[in-house]
């Protein structure tokens, strides 16, 4: 089974000349509610298999599922959020389908009447230009079980031995929000496919209903994919009436670099299948992040046949008007606005607000100012040193321990003049290590620049007389060699000495 | 019995005894009873009888046994719905209606037999053999609740827990001369019954008096936040109606649908003469048309299906209960073995509900049969509406005949389908309904049912007719129906 199976591609910058991409994407979003979407079990992510499970979860006879009320607040924010309508009724569906982690061997999931629909989400582009993603439908569902095949070589069901089933994932609210097809992006379809689902990330992680982790699951993207001939010529609506080609279903992209590659490839085997006169058979595909292809997975020729139907055991939901307005002034400003308010408030350059974007680290940054630091100490802490670590572990810098008003902390510290950069790098490893807050490690491990000017000036003076040449250079206008006397001064004083105020001190001693 | 308990005059280990003596000395000829758990009644029987010496405050039922239909589940004794899929499963929980029972001190005397996963009408397609009817043992006691309504018709049990989806609670009180309620849906909690069909299933008692059945029901009915179709009300003040037990100036509508071709003609004499005993004591008696209902039949034998073809999927030998292996495969797959499983697990009448609904709910068909059906379901509520516009109960035979011989109807799924064409329309409208005995017909000896539906909601109107027509029955009978039950009076009753 585990045979690699390479298919041919074409150049991709060719396969846009001959062909106009369309895309659709399928985004599962994990809710962090505190229990599950039908029962009362908690959701903690990474607890013993099978610990958080109860009759209703693992859908033995007779159990029963009650609506989570927060889960259907969280569906609604985050439908208002897309600029959606909401259903003022709508109901959940059974879908039928026989799968080895699903309980009940049916999903309760929406089907004809999702909680939200028909919205819109402005994506901002590299170039600067923004991007319109049209949402068909967000709707509520739980999430299945997790197999664990045992015993073969790829981890896959086949060649397994036997397999494990874990169920604490069963039952965990999901939101699926389903793209209409989005057609114009061109040769940027890629990016827009990777802007469009970072953007759903940020504004998620900004309404706090979900962890949005792709590396654990919490938000997985499917992406489908599809080519139509280009038409020589033609203008957008001649385009657009190009009937849509047959798509494939990338599943469970798990990066946004992942959804940008995994795009881009299948444009490329399409196109190089269509080249040839051949057809695209519509299937699901497999993504693979180590060789960078998609494989073929289940065919879905034979379309299955869900046998949807109204779920008799749950009631309808019906919001009322005004718990949907009350819901919505509970929404944040919009993350692309307050992105650009903070860059303005903070004083960054793009590159640097940009940074701060990939660290995941502007709330970071708003509490540490928040908290007294400056924008850029805030910025320069936990984008460099932190973000740098966070990076090398494959941790998030949140785990750290490290908080907002310790970096702040630490920043006045230097402002102070207590700590020089390199010391304060020092209390930073303490905090990291768990000895306390900044000050306490500074006074525990002695760190504190020497205040004492008489002292500098005396290690000056020393400095000066062991190396008259280098001070000679100084004399003669040559300042920068002033930062070797400044490194010998600090030498002198074991590090605990201001660096400026040397300066200052050797400056005035050889220049006036 | 209750106030006996109550007086001191009996203890409830005594009355549990009782009744385990009787179940010893009967149960062999009438096999209502899947699981007897002697020990566990007796236990809690003993737990109840001190909590009452040191003078504590309990429920009037506290101490009374009950058996609970094996579609419910019960923590730590066996669940089986009847089916040889489910054989030797132990719930790790309570369904809320034994968790109620449990709460009210009251002791479960066992698990009674049923239709596999209560399709049927006869008891006849439980996997472990049938029930028999206490009036005459080579009769059916009903379906699919046969078991419940036969421990109470056999003095195997003073009450007993059924569930109706169709009829199941109220044919079978037909057809053994007892009492049996339907609730209004969501009265009484669906959690832990092992859903046949979802929008259609309701739990409730099966009794030998109609004062016993509001004592009952006022125990297991309330809302269960654990089931999110369950009525957030309190429950009817039943038990005060039956008390009451008055129908002066009551107007009562007897539906002209039902009772027509295929009633029987003692079935029908003893509904008459209920009819015109109510009429005497004061209430208004008039004809009420119910025209959707000739197709509640056709209806309900989409819905069901469509919604059980679905509940059952989980039963693949997976998880719990059986799991056969496919004879003659080496190394076989997860499919293999389901399909073995379901092969062996499930009898003829289910594979064919099973089969029916999937089919009913496939894409291209939906429309045609589950969606029509929806469609009928609504009018078959309009035509409630309207005639509770005009009456205050609804009346009619229980089932078109008195209970027929075991293996008459097996061949015939069909006229099997009909002995609850009276009932269903209840179910589809989610309106409650009880079934009171009315006599016993002329022709066979056999007892005969009256069913009285009320608005959803409105349960407590069923206990007031039903109390006041079974005092009139009563006079005129001279003696309560079961008593004259030839077949058991034999052994002891």
């Amino acid at each position: 089974m585990a045979t690699a199976v390479t298919e041919e591609v074409v150049d991709y910058d060719e396969a846009l000349k001959r062909y106009d991409p369309v895309m659709g994407l399928e985004v599962h979003v994990e809710l962090n509610t505190a229990t599950k979407m039908f029962c009362g079990c908690a959701t903690e992510f990474g607890a013993a298999p099978n610990s958080q499970v109860c009759p209703v979860c693992l859908g033995l006879p007779g159990a029963l599922p009650v609506v989570n009320a927060t889960a259907v607040e969280s569906a609604i924010r985050i439908g208002l959020a897309l600029n959606c309508e909401i259903a003022q009724w709508c109901r959940f569906a059974r879908k039928n389908y026989f799968y080895p982690d699903m309980p009940k061997n049916f999903q309760t999931s929406q089907y004809d009447e999702p909680i939200a629909f028909n919205g819109h989400l402005d994506v901002e582009l590299e170039d600067g230009t923004t991007y319109r993603v049209e949402i068909e439908r967000a709707h509520m569902e739980e999430d299945t079980g997790k197999s664990l095949h045992v015993g073969g070589s790829t981890g896959r069901i086949h060649g397994a031995e036997y397999s494990l089933v874990d169920y604490n994932r069963a039952g965990i609210p999901l939101i699926e929000i389903v793209t209409k097809p989005l057609t114009g992006a061109g040769e940027r379809a890629p990016e827009v496919a990777k802007a469009y689902v970072g953007a759903l990330r940020e504004l998620l992680r900004a309404l706090g209903v979900s962890d949005v982790k792709m590396e654990q699951g919490s938000l997985r993207c499917d992406a489908n994919v599809s080519l139509r001939p280009k038409v020589g010529d033609a203008t957008s609506d001649e385009q657009a009436a190009v009937p849509l080609g047959t798509r494939t279903e990338t599943k469970n992209v798990n990066s946004l670099r992942s959804v940008e590659r995994a795009v881009r490839y299948e444009i490329t085997r399409h196109a190089a299948i269509l080249d040839k006169g051949g057809k695209i058979i519509q299937e699901t595909r497999h993504w693979h992040e180590d060789t960078g292809v998609t494989t073929s997975g289940r065919e879905k020729s034979d379309a299955e046949d869900y046998r949807y139907f109204p779920e008799p055991d749950l009631v309808p939901v019906a919001p009322t008007r005004e718990t949907v307005e009350a819901l919505r002034q509970t929404l944040p400003e919009p993350p692309g606005e307050r992105r650009k308010r903070l860059q303005s408030d903070w004083g960054y350059s793009d590159l640097e607000m940009r940074d701060v974007m990939n660290a995941g680290a502007v709330e970071l940054i708003q509490e540490t100012v928040a908290a007294g630091a400056t924008p850029a100490a805030a910025r320069k802490w936990w984008t460099g040193e932190l973000a740098r670590r966070a990076n090398a572990e494959g941790r998030s810098v949140e785990d750290f321990g490290v908080t907002p008003a310790h970096i702040a902390e630490l920043d006045g510290l230097v402002r102070d003049g207590r700590l020089n950069d390199s010391m304060a790098r020092q209390v930073l490893e303490g905090v990291l290590a768990g000895e306390g807050t900044p000050t306490e490690v500074a006074d525990a491990r002695g760190l504190e620049l020497v205040q004492d000017d008489g002292a500098l000036e005396a290690a000056v003076d020393k400095v000066i007389e062991a190396n008259a040449d280098v001070a000679q250079k100084v004399r003669d206008g040559k300042v920068q060699a002033a930062g070797a006397l400044i490194g010998q001064v600090m030498k002198e004083m074991r590090g605990q000495a201001d660096a400026g105020k040397a300066r200052e001190i050797i400056l005035a001693k050889l220049t006036s | 019995m209750a106030h006996a308990l109550g007086s001191g005059e009996l203890s409830s280990v005594e009355i549990v005894q009782a009744h385990l003596d009787r179940i010893a000395a009967v149960d062999a000829d009438v096999h209502a009873y899947l699981h007897v758990d002697g020990e566990g009644a007796l236990a809690a029987a003993r737990e109840v009888d001190s909590r009452r010496a040191s003078g504590e405050e309990l429920h009037v039922l506290a101490g009374v046994p009950i058996a609970v239909k094996d579609v419910l589940a019960t923590k730590g004794l066996p669940t089986t719905c009847g089916s040889k899929i489910l054989e030797g499963w132990v719930p790790p929980y309570d369904a809320t209606v034994v968790a109620k029972l449990r709460a009210a001190g009251m002791p479960i005397l066992g698990k009674t037999n049923m239709d596999e996963f209560a399709m049927g009408s006869s008891t006849e397609h439980s996997a472990y053999g049938p029930t028999h009817n206490p009036w005459d043992l080579t009769r059916i006691p009903g379906g699919s609740g046969g078991g419940s309504a036969a421990v109470v018709a056999a003095y195997e049990a003073p009450l007993a827990i059924g569930t109706d989806t169709g009829g199941s609670i109220r044919q079978p009180a037909s057809v053994t001369g007892t009492v049996g309620v339907k609730p209004t849906y969501g009265g009484v909690s669906r959690y832990g019954l092992v859903a046949l069909a979802s929008s259609l299933d309701q739990a409730g008692p099966c009794t030998r008096t109609v004062l016993d059945a509001a004592l009952l029901h006022s125990v297991i009915g309330g809302h269960d936040p654990l089931d999110s179709t369950s009525i957030n009300a309190p429950v009817p003040s039943v038990v005060a109606a039956a008390r009451r037990a008055d129908v002066k100036g009551l107007r009562v509508g007897v539906i002209k649908e039902l009772g027509g071709e295929g009633y029987q003609n003692g079935v029908r004499d003893r509904f008459d003469e209920s009819v015109a005993l109510l009429q005497e004591a004061g209430a208004e008696v008039v004809e009420v048309s119910c025209p959707s209902f000739d197709y509640a039949l056709a209806a309900y034998y989409l819905i069901l299906p469509s919604e059980a073809s679905s509940n059952l999927a989980k039963f693949d030998g997976m998880r719990y209960g059986a799991r056969v292996l496919p004879a003659g495969v080496d190394d076989p797959s997860a499919e293999q073995v389901m399909a073995a499983t379901r092969d062996a697990g499930f009898g003829d009448e289910v594979k064919r509900r099973i089969i029916l609904g999937t089919y009913a709910l496939s894409s291209g068909y939906y429309d045609a049969y589950y969606g029509q059906a929806q469609k009928v379901r609504r009018l078959i509520a309009d035509d409630f509406a309207a005639a509770f516009e005009k009456v205050d109960v609804l009346v009619s035979p229980t089932a078109p005949t008195t209970a027929f011989k075991l293996g008459d109807k097996l061949d015939d799924p069909m006229s099997m389908y009909l002995q609850d064409v009276a009932t269903i329309p209840a179910n589809l409208a989610g309106v409650p309904g009880m079934s009171l005995p009315s006599g016993l017909a002329d022709e066979d000896g056999l007892p005969t049912g009256i069913q009285i539906l009320a608005p959803a909601t409105h349960d407590d109107r069923l206990y007031g007719v039903g109390a006041a027509l079974e005092r009139m029955l009563l006079d005129r009978w001279g003696a309560p129906l079961l008593t004259q039950a030839p077949e058991l009076s034999a052994k002891g009753a």
